[in-house]
């Protein structure tokens, strides 16, 4: 049995099988083929990889422990690691045609659906960005910009805040006047996002990360499913279906 | 096939680029229409006219002039609106015909890419369920966002290569009551910008030749399913990505090279929300601080929310570190609207962005304190209640 490459072990009392589960969620999803094709260990990825001058990060760590499916390695990583990639994509200059980067994306997306106390640690200032793009169908809303939520990015934050309105109106395409969405999406265009989401399963996911923003976020989902006389809850993951 | 030799070209001339073309290039449009034949999707074929540029492998790529239907940005219309703004405003200088839609979501991309809080199946309807928006109002998607030109990429590439994929968005736009709508091309505003490079230039007003600029690539516009990617021979030889250079080279400023071209600019999805000091200690010294030491340029020309954002707005606390920094950082679209005479406030909303830009301004010949006399002065009917929006007639 593979034993994992730290020495501190962080997870070394999870059972083995948990472990297995995981990995093997991974390797289900759809696009593993296709990101994963076997690695050289050649190093070209790290190379490429800008997070990898700044954090205890490796694309090549992770393409390697998932080829010999170092299971208790993947573990490790799983839990730490994969939340240090920048999510750039560097790393497809790889010569073997891996995605190291999007070996991280399927990671995160497996420890978001178990609800993995580390995926929650990770999101855990994020979740009310997930309830802004989740409700609004927009991430980055005017309103944020807050000399409180950012007090390094200098004095203009404040002065972009106390103006914010102002601003917002004298933008001249019509589309742009909001200030708590990054534009004007219409109601149906919403219903229609809140849809997909109940449709996928998406909204069922938010419930593994942060209870909270999932209850709020249900609400309004509801509350306009509602206008458009469908019951959010008769809306069937079609995922679950097939 | 000979380099490109440019006096304008500042460090470029020590660097050799030739030109390797990729044997094992596939067009996908084949698939794609080949899957339209079968009756699985619609093709929103790009309108006429069109120009046709050479993608990184050698397709042909073909981008429109106008109908674009303007899938825009969250983090440019939230935070840095003098980008939609001023890509606008070009169509409006040309006449060329756009929609501004209203039933457009954002990609979600960025929070895909930050939290993973989501999955292929939702990723894939958002796309097309925008893009069947576009096929319904009869306009062609034109992306804002490079993460969302990333990201609508490599979901062309799951539902061409995924059966099962195609089936659950099939599914889910039944339900929604829309078409399974796929565009011929996934077409970011900088290659209309590239296109559209000469006839600006014809347009332009500002002289450029003392300003220098260096460029920063979105990681997801040329790393992220780079056949899609404009390269031309006449710029590094193929080698790199010519957009946002083309245009600066042609309105006749100077590009300056330097080290870490390839790097992101530490943006990082959650990193610039939530591991701040990342993204920040990132953009300044390794981006910022290289462009300043090796080149001392001017401005730089980026083409993305993150990449604008991250290499903006971490320059202010770099300073207390004694970081080399203090560099005015503008979209190529922002640049080419102002050396066309657009408003830098009105218009281009420079206001918004983070570090000094008015030393840049008046070396461009615009005098930026006339010009913000001018912004504010147009604020007064909105401040007093005679109107409650600016208008375009009013910039
Ligand atoms: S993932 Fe690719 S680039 Fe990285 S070590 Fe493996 S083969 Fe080399």
């Amino acid at each position: 049995m593979a034993r994992s490459i730290y020495r501190d072990r962080k997870y070394k009392d999870v059972p083995y099988e948990v472990k297995l589960d995981l990995f093997n969620q991974v390797k289900q999803d759809i696009r593993w083929k296709d990101f994963m094709k076997g690695c050289f260990e050649c190093g070209v990825c790290v190379g490429a990889c800008p997070t990898a001058r700044f954090c205890d990060f490796s694309p090549r760590v992770i393409t390697q422990t998932m080829s010999r499916e170092d299971v208790d390695t993947f573990y490790e990583l799983m839990n730490d690691m994969i939340w240090d990639c920048s999510q750039c994509f560097s790393s497809t200059r790889c010569p073997r045609k891996n995605s190291p980067g999007g070996i991280v994306t399927i990671m995160r997306e497996v420890a978001v659906k178990n609800g993995l106390e580390s995926a929650k640690d990770a999101l855990k200032t994020y979740s009310r960005i997930i309830y802004k793009v989740m409700s609004t169908g927009t991430q980055v809303a005017p309103d944020m910009l807050q000399p409180d939520f950012f007090p390094d990015w200098g004095p203009n934050v404040k002065v972009v805040a106390e103006n914010l309105d102002v601003w917002r109106r004298a933008i001249p395409p019509d589309t742009l006047h909001t200030t708590e969405l990054a534009w004007d999406v219409s109601d149906k265009t919403k219903f229609q996002l809140y849809m997909i989401f109940k449709l996928t399963g998406n909204l069922e996911l938010i419930e593994q990360v942060d209870e909270g923003i999932y209850d709020i976020l249900g609400e309004t989902i509801e509350e306009l499913m509602d206008e458009y006389g469908v019951e959010a809850d008769e809306v069937e993951n079609i995922l679950e279906e097939n | 096939m000979e380099e490109k030799k440019s006096a304008s070209f500042i460090g470029l001339d020590q660097r050799k680029f030739t030109r390797k073309p990729n044997k094992k290039s596939v067009d996908y449009r084949h698939e794609l229409f080949e899957l339209e034949e079968q009756g699985e999707l619609e093709v929103i074929r790009v309108p006429e006219p069109y120009v046709e540029v050479t993608t990184k492998f050698g397709r042909t790529k073909k981008i429109p002039l106008q109908g674009g239907w303007h899938h825009k940005s969250c983090g440019q219309c939230g935070h840095i609106p003098g980008y939609p703004t001023s890509i606008f405003w070009l169509h409006r200088q040309f006449n060329l015909d756009y929609f501004d839609p209203k039933d457009q979501t954002s990609c979600t991309a960025w929070n895909y890419y930050a939290s993973s809080a989501s999955n292929v199946p939702a990723q894939a309807a958002i796309a097309v369920r925008n893009f069947a928006q576009a096929k319904v109002d009869g306009y062609f998607p034109y992306i804002h966002c490079g993460t969302s030109y990333g990201h609508y990429k490599e979901t062309r590439e799951q539902l061409l290569h995924y059966p099962e994929l195609r089936k659950q968005v099939r599914t889910i736009m039944d339900k929604l009551g829309l078409p399974f709508a796929f565009p011929e091309e996934i077409v970011h505003y900088s290659e209309w910008l590239h296109v559209m490079r000469h006839k600006i230039a014809e347009r332009k007003v500002l002289d450029l030749s003392n300003i220098t600029v260096t460029v920063h690539p979105a990681c997801h516009y040329h790393k992220l399913v780079p056949e899609d990617v404009i390269y031309d021979d006449d710029y590094f030889n193929g080698q790199r990505t010519p957009v946002m250079t083309a245009i600066a080279d042609v309105l006749g400023a100077n590009v300056a090279d330097y080290s870490t071209w390839h790097d992101c600019c530490g943006f990082g999805f959650r990193h610039i929300l939530v591991s701040r000091e990342f993204s920040r200690s990132f953009a300044a010294t390794r981006k910022i601080e290289r462009m300043k030491d090796e080149a001392n340029p001017d401005l730089l020309l980026t083409q993305d929310t993150g990449c604008l954002t991250t290499l903006d707005k971490s320059q202010f606390a770099a300073k207390a570190h004694k970081c080399n920094v203090g560099l005015p950082v503008m979209s190529d679209v922002q640049f080419a609207a102002l050396a066309m005479g657009a408003h830098p406030y009105k218009v281009c909303q420079l206001h918004w962005h983070g570090v000094d830009h008015k030393p840049l301004l008046e070396k461009m010949g615009i005098d930026a304190d006339k010009a913000w006399a001018e912004f504010e002065e147009s604020l007064g009917p909105i401040k007093s209640g005679q109107k409650q929006f600016l208008t375009w007639e009013d910039v």
